[in-house]
């Protein structure tokens, strides 16, 4: 029996999982966190339907309770090598382990290691960490899912202002690519705040929208239609505080082309993604390290699962920057080329 | 006497002095107003003491290169020293041996007219110099050999990267390098006839006459190759480097009496231009070079673009391909002045696109309201890194100081970015309203948190109120016991930013607000070596990943002691560092703010 390892049980990893075990594979999930799935824990609602966050985890949860997978949480992969041992040759695959995962060998390797967020405190002019009424979309999405929308001292606030492509798109933070779903994360987040304050006025400030999804334009639409929120295309440059520990922005309406300064109670960034710590790590010690510290597979039409490596594949956001969706149907694709190749 | 072999060398010594005395009159000519004051004014000061030791100093002895590298300044002493003393000795024996007077060729050819005048009379006193020369002889040969060893090889002189010359130094640079040679042989041929000579020159003598050689028409030959070089040397040296020998002497003369570049290329520029050595120092210390290796844009290439009038491709992609870092600078063995000769370049560029409705918006900004004695300008860049301006309001704050933040609201720029650019007349403009601004309100005393603002405050903007960067302001507060700090006990190490360390010398201050609130290591390149950050407005042409290889060799050298946080003293050097480092960094506002004691 072929010894199977995916390293990070997150969507792409566990549907992963899954699949190779309802076809009799044994797979060993290694996950650094204490649990499953640490990224949509703490999310609210999933764009576009507003899906309960919690429901779509609980049901991919439940897909690792199955005999052939062993879920390994608190385990850290550091090494990850190919181990040419005496007599490898690509064919006899079968009964050779080849991939040194810590201490153990493996035949197969799946990386699923993911993405980060981006620290929001390297655009220092934004002032996440600074300002109290300055925070990271993930910190909203927190909010909403607590349905308790606050400013800095602890009022609902009357005014909220997006602002997108935080550390994406981003020359100066070094982040030249788009990270694909902060633009219909901020329609999404803009209409819970909506929903929860309708009092509340919003802003997201924007390059361009790219709505690229099902369901996306008709989100945004009903954004500005139903729920009001003001769109303002324009890069805020810089956030200050104010005296009563509100944030001072200044943009510019690049539509008018005119500069502008507006206080606001919070202002959230929406920040882009970045590979994980482990996705740069283990590409770059496995020799598949691509732009930006992520993973690159061997042909993103036809290959993208596979790697140069001989029984290592690549899944989900460590490839680049992926929505939910994308993630859960790429494990399921790399499951599928595992198991062509066994 | 007279010999027809002398004359190419008194053509050329002649073509050398009408040049030179054209040249340098059309350059003093070209002086701009202002220098012209100053030359009248301090020409019978007694800034001629400073000024003639400074020309031993650098002329002879080569005190900066020898700083830079020992075997190098030798090199450059023996070649120059020992030439000046030889001909020094050269006069004086040809003032002993001909007591009726003599031509310059004479004492030129020495040993050649020697034996040939009757009576000569062989004092011991003649022996004596006869062996000095020798030794003269010698010690610019130990010059000659080292030249030829850094043409091959130049590592051992200290230096990576050497200096591609043009057609006519190279020319001239082997005449130069024949002419002693040449002495030495002609001299031995004289000597192998009759005798005469030192103990080197004769005992290449008995040689050449041991050896049957026809010593006769050997010497003759000799002696006008050796003419000729001279010759060629002097006629080509106005057109060359060479030029330098001279045109330092000048250049430390006027730089004394108080003449420094301005705006436009002038007299002054001629002269810095010419007084450059070519040396090549300032190419290995450059980022652009370390980093991108690009080898061809450097201080030395600079002056050859301006001085070949290559100005309208060459020096200004030359010009603005630059950090504007000011590590050159400090290095150059002749102290010239990079920045503003770039800037004239830029200037001339961006003339062109000085259109004065560009100002227009100037007049809307007039919210200003002084309270307090210190105005604080945080700068453009602060604004953009408002760590370090909320931590200065806590610093003034926790010293009891009332300040007025003038550029809070309506942010306005020191104008200095524009200057880097080239762009004049738009910083003239914004320093008057900033000037404006700072006088109404009365203010006692400026700080700047920007290092770039602060240097321009400084040189600039002749305010009469100190202008202080808050590095210097907070180790005041320290000393006084305004504020007091402890020890957050981490390990950091210090970046220096261009514009505060070689900019405006300031090293000390921020490393004892460092050294008052952490511990602070050292780093191998720092102070008037360290690195550009790689962010510096000065160069707006190079691209980010460029950008990030100069910060990334700037960060290898800081985090190589594994400190626990990097401290700069700029906003700038700070954002750029953040953007690639793993571990914190942070302004020395920021580090005092945390580590504030209530008294």
């Amino acid at each position: 029996m072929k010894k199977i390892a995916i390293l990070g049980a997150g969507p792409a990893g566990i549907e992963a999982a899954a699949v190779l075990a309802a076809n009799n594979c044994p797979v060993t999930l290694f996950e650094k966190g204490q649990q499953p799935l640490c990224n949509i824990t703490d999310k609210a609602f999933l764009f576009p339907n507003f899906a309960d966050a919690d429901e779509v985890a609980a049901a991919l949860r439940a897909k690792l309770d199955n005999p052939n997978i062993t879920l390994r949480c608190n385990t850290e992969v550091t090494q990850l090598m190919p181990s040419f041992i005496a007599g490898f040759q690509e064919e006899n695959l079968t009964g050779t382990p080849v991939w040194k995962v810590n201490e153990e060998l493996y035949d197969v390797v799946l990386l699923a290691t993911g993405y980060t967020p981006f620290d929001a405190h390297r655009k220092e002019e934004l002032g996440y960490g600074i300002y109290a009424g300055v925070h990271t979309s993930l910190e909203m999405e927190k909010m909403i899912r607590e349905k308790k929308i606050v400013n800095s001292v602890g009022e609902n606030p009357k005014r909220v202002v997006f602002l997108q492509c935080v550390g994406s798109r981003d020359e100066k933070s070094g982040n030249h690519y788009c990270s694909k779903l902060c633009c219909v994360t901020a329609v999404k987040q803009a209409i819970e705040v909506k929903k929860l304050l309708p009092e509340c006025e919003t802003y997201v400030f924007y390059m361009d929208l790219r709505m690229w999804g099902q369901h996306f334009e008709e989100m945004y639409r009903t954004a500005q239609q139903d729920y009001g929120v003001t769109f303002v295309r324009g890069r805020i440059s810089e956030a200050g505080g104010t005296f009563d520990d509100r944030v001072q922005i200044k943009a510019e309406d690049t539509l008018l082309g005119r500069p502008l300064k507006m206080t606001s109670d919070l202002l959230v960034l929406m920040v882009g993604m970045e590979a994980s710590k482990g996705t740069r790590q283990l590409s770059e010690m496995c020799h598949i390290c691509g732009e930006y510290g992520f993973a690159q597979s061997l042909d993103p039409h036809l290959n993208d699962c596979r790697t140069q490596g001989r029984g290592l594949f690549v899944a989900g956001s460590c490839k680049r920057p992926m929505t939910l969706t994308d993630a859960i149907n790429d494990g399921r694709a790399a499951a599928c080329e595992i198991l062509t190749s066994l | 006497m007279f010999d027809i072999f002398v004359i190419p060398f008194c053509l050329g010594v002649l073509a050398l002095l009408v040049i030179s005395v054209i040249k340098y009159y059309n350059w003093i000519k070209g002086f701009d107003r202002r220098q012209q004051m100053l030359v009248r004014k301090n020409i019978l000061s007694w800034k001629f003491v400073p000024a003639i030791w400074e020309m031993i100093r650098e002329c002879l002895l080569h005190w900066r290169i020898t700083k830079h590298n020992v075997l190098l300044g030798y090199m450059h002493r023996s070649l120059a020293f020992g030439w000046f003393l030889l001909i020094a000795v050269g006069a004086v024996q040809a003032a002993v041996a001909f007591p009726g007077g003599h031509h310059l060729y004479m004492a030129i050819f020495f040993n050649y007219f020697e034996p040939r005048t009757p009576d000569m009379a062989h004092t011991h006193a003649m022996d004596t110099i006869a062996t000095v020369m020798d030794v003269l002889l010698l010690y610019v040969f130990s010059g000659l050999s080292l030249a030829i060893l850094k043409k091959l090889w130049s590592k051992p002189l200290g230096m990576k990267r050497t200096t591609r010359h043009n057609v006519t130094d190279r020319v001239a640079k082997f005449a130069l390098w024949c002419i002693f040679p040449l002495r030495l042989l002609a001299e031995g041929a004289t000597s192998a006839i009759y005798h005469n000579g030192g103990f080197l020159v004769a005992g290449l003598g008995s040689v050449m006459e041991s050896i049957g050689l026809d010593n006769g028409i050997l010497e003759y030959n000799l002696w006008l190759l050796y003419s000729l070089a001279l010759g060629v040397f002097f006629t080509l040296m106005p057109f060359t480097r060479y030029m330098h020998i001279f045109t330092e002497v000048f250049l430390i003369y006027f730089r004394q009496l108080g003449l420094r570049d301005s705006d436009k290329k002038n007299g002054y520029t001629l002269f810095e231009l010419s007084a450059c050595s070519r040396c090549g120092i300032c190419i290995d210390g450059c980022p652009i070079n370390r980093e991108l290796g690009v080898t061809d844009i450097q201080g030395v290439y600079l002056l050859q673009a301006i001085r070949n009038k290559d100005v309208l491709n060459k020096a200004n992609d030359i010009a603005n391909m630059c950090m504007v870092c000011g590590r050159c600078s400090t290095e150059c063995p002749v102290g010239i002045d990079l920045e503003p000769i770039r800037r004239q370049v830029r200037n001339e560029q961006v003339s062109s696109i000085d259109h004065p409705d560009g100002y227009q918006y100037l007049k809307s900004v007039h919210h200003f309201n002084a309270v307090g004695r210190v105005a604080y300008f945080g700068g453009c860049m602060s604004h953009l890194t408002p760590g370090i301006t909320e931590a200065m309001e806590k610093i003034f704050m926790a010293a009891g100081q009332s300040y007025w933040f003038m550029d809070k609201e309506g942010t306005m720029c020191c104008g200095r970015p524009l200057m880097q650019q080239g762009m004049v007349r738009q910083a003239e403009a914004l320093r008057d309203l900033n000037k404006r601004v700072i006088k109404k309100s009365n203010a006692t005393m400026l700080v700047t948190s920007c290092p770039i603002c602060y240097q321009t405050f400084v040189k600039d903007y002749k305010l009469n109120i100190p202008v202080i960067h808050h590095s210097q302001y907070i180790d005041m507060l320290i000393n006084e016991g305004r504020i007091k700090v402890k020890n957050g006990g981490q390990r950091v190490t210090y970046h220096d930013p261009c514009e505060l360390g070689r900019g405006c010398g300031v090293y000390d201050e921020p490393r004892h607000v460092v050294a008052s609130a952490a511990n602070l290591v050292a780093t191998e390149e720092e102070r008037e070596k360290s690195l550009c950050c790689g962010y510096n407005l000065g160069n707006i042409h190079i691209d980010s990943e460029q950008q990030k290889l100069i910060r990334d060799a700037a960060l290898r050298n800081l985090l190589a002691p594994n400190p626990d946080m990097i401290a700069t003293a700029c906003p700038m050097c700070k954002k750029a560092m953040t953007r690639g480092s793993d571990i914190p960094v942070s302004d020395i506002a920021e580090i005092v703010a945390c580590n504030l004691v209530d008294s």
